[in-house]
């Protein structure tokens, strides 16, 4: 079940996440691998979300949570005291469950994060905005509206813009929660083929229920089951060979 | 048994119909009371028209002169000053209640604010009369007028203490109640996952408020202002005990005023002799309840807008 893996991006090292006096994930220590699709499986409930946000520190905006535990970014405890949260924020972005477009348009929401970071001449930003809608796939979709509110985009280019938006801050990490399940087919397989080819130079972590979408797009796959790791590894290996009992009854639809 | 059910079907619809009826008088009693006071103030309209009322500044009854324009310009002064001092920490409480504060916090100083509201307003003019205009006339008269007194708004011709500026300090402390609860819904109402986004991509709290929270709530903040505007613009008793009640245009941020409201409720019952003053009272209660009724209406609208549209 110890599979090592070679040079890990991220090392969740005894998580532990409370809800108040209610524990989310219980001592999950895991290493994610760099440039590859990992998948977080587990049926509702089990903490794949909790676990997936904890890792750019986006689960403490909820009131009453507390986490103890590391979780290694490039060798870096991104809870250690002294580390600016929106540092580790900028490097490891969040792709959500439903698209929450900001209140602005299609251009000053992908321009957002770069302006934040303080990029302003017209010439840069307009670069970025149309290098990372094309690399969403909305670009020409939207090239001759970029001023329009993007309110007004279908939900399905509303997703894609916040993968643009995600991008336009150059992280190293996308974390994606369930980022098809608000979608139609069509959307959500655009998405799909996205987060395939962006693998090359992005490290994606993907929470996802739907076990297909994980045997499609996964190279690497974590097991949980009520706030635990149960198992993890290799794609092909988690799903052609699993080990523990649960992973198995879980595979063959048996685990809710 | 059937005259039992008779009896209790006729009880059903009886209730019915009484508590339609009392419904109905409710919502059609503004209208009722602004047609009254269209009547009662049609005499002094037939001989001059609204619009010479509200422009003319001249206020002499006993000769037949009846100009609204000082006690426009001074509810204006009140009220504007009122919603100056009230608006900037309003909204930065507002943002703190929504934003920073801990669960617990909030929930224990919103109903402290919410009480400032149920402070019957002969209590706020009380507190103006004791403390608010002994301060203006012993030391901020004094010291603005040193300093600033060059600047024709800050010139102190009336030592009293008793203006425009005890009357919009007082004011300003009624609604903050109003403009801080409603200015904290509309804020609250922008979605979590908006905020998420933009503190996903690295903003800082103060950036994701600025730049998503308040522009998204913006609609709704406005309404909140506007809430507290015609709250002020109304109020009579608190305001009438500190202002000083000159009827003539305040110049400056200390000298006396005179409101609408104060006006009406100085004068009403008193000197009635006088020919049309009753009429002219009710023609200024009429603006009033026009001006009061078109922006409260207007707030309302928007807020509803706004929250529907956030959430």
């Amino acid at each position: 079940m110890d599979s090592a893996i070679n040079d890990p991006l991220i090392q969740i090292q005894g998580l532990n996440v409370a809800y108040g006096s209610q524990l989310a994930i219980r001592d999950v220590s895991v290493d994610i691998p760099a440039q590859q699709i990992t998948a977080i499986i587990g049926p509702s409930g089990c903490g794949k979300t909790t676990l997936l946000r904890s890792i750019s520190r986006l689960t403490e905006l909820v009131d009453g949570v507390r986490v103890w535990g590391k979780i290694l970014f490039d060798g870096q405890d991104v809870y250690a005291p002294d580390v600016d949260v929106t540092e580790v924020r900028k490097r490891i972005g969040l792709l959500a469950q439903r698209p929450f477009p900001l209140p602005m348009s299609i251009y000053d929401n992908v321009a957002y994060g770069p302006r934040l970071y303080g990029v302003r001449q017209r010439e840069a930003l307009n670069a970025i905005v149309e290098k990372e809608l094309r690399a969403a796939g909305l670009w020409d979709e939207v090239k001759d509206r970029l001023h329009a509110p993007a309110t007004a985009l279908s939900i399905g280019q509303q997703q894609r813009l916040c993968l643009a938006r995600g991008l336009a801050v150059e992280p190293d990490v996308l974390l994606c929660d369930e980022v098809t399940s608000a979608l139609d087919p069509i959307s959500a397989q655009r998405i799909e083929g996205r987060l395939v080819e962006l693998k090359t130079n992005y490290t994606i972590i993907l929470v996802t229920h739907v076990l297909r979408q994980a045997r499609r797009l996964a190279d690497y796959v974590i097991f949980m089951y009520l706030g635990e790791l149960i198992e993890h590894g290799p794609a092909e290996q988690i799903f052609q060979h699993p080990q523990h009992p649960k992973t198995r009854a879980y595979l063959a639809g048996e685990l809710y | 048994m059937a005259h039992n059910q008779n009896l209790r079907r006729l009880k059903d619809r009886s209730a019915g119909h009484v508590m339609g009826g009392l419904t109905w008088v409710a919502a059609t009693l503004v209208i009722a009371i602004g047609l009254a006071l269209l009547a009662r103030a049609q005499p002094l309209l037939d001989l001059q028209p609204l619009g010479s009322l509200l422009t003319s500044s001249e206020w002499s009854p006993l000769r037949g002169q009846f100009g609204f324009f000082p006690f426009i310009v001074g509810t204006l002064a009140v009220t504007l000053l009122a919603m100056f001092l009230a608006v900037p920490p309003c909204l930065l409480t507002a943002i703190y209640l929504a934003e920073y504060a801990p669960a617990r916090l909030r929930q224990s100083v919103k109903p402290a604010i919410d009480v400032l509201a149920g402070i019957p307003s002969v209590v706020y003019g009380v507190w103006g009369t004791l403390t608010v205009v002994p301060v203006i006339r012993d030391y901020v008269t004094p010291w603005v007028s040193r300093t600033l007194g060059f600047i024709p708004l800050f010139r102190a011709d009336n030592p009293t203490g008793y203006g425009v500026l005890a009357g919009g300090v007082v004011l300003a402390v009624m609604v903050f109640p109003i403009i801080i609860s409603v200015t904290e819904e509309v804020i609250r109402a922008v979605p979590f996952g908006m905020r998420e986004a933009a503190l996903a991509l690295g903003a800082t709290r103060w950036q994701m408020i600025k730049t998503v929270v308040l522009r998204r709530a913006r609609p709704g903040v406005i309404a909140a202002v506007v809430l507290g505007f015609s709250r002020a613009f109304g109020e009579t008793m608190a305001v009438m005990m500190v202002t000083g009640n000159v009827a003539q245009i305040p110049r400056s941020i200390f000298d006396p005023a005179y409101t609408l409201p104060a006006l009406i409720a100085n004068n009403y019952g008193e000197m009635m002799s006088i020919p049309l003053y009753d009429a002219a009272l009710l023609a200024a209660a009429l603006v009033l309840l026009i001006v009061v009724l078109i922006f409260t209406i207007i707030a309302r609208i928007v807020l509803a807008q706004a929250i529907k549209s956030a959430a």
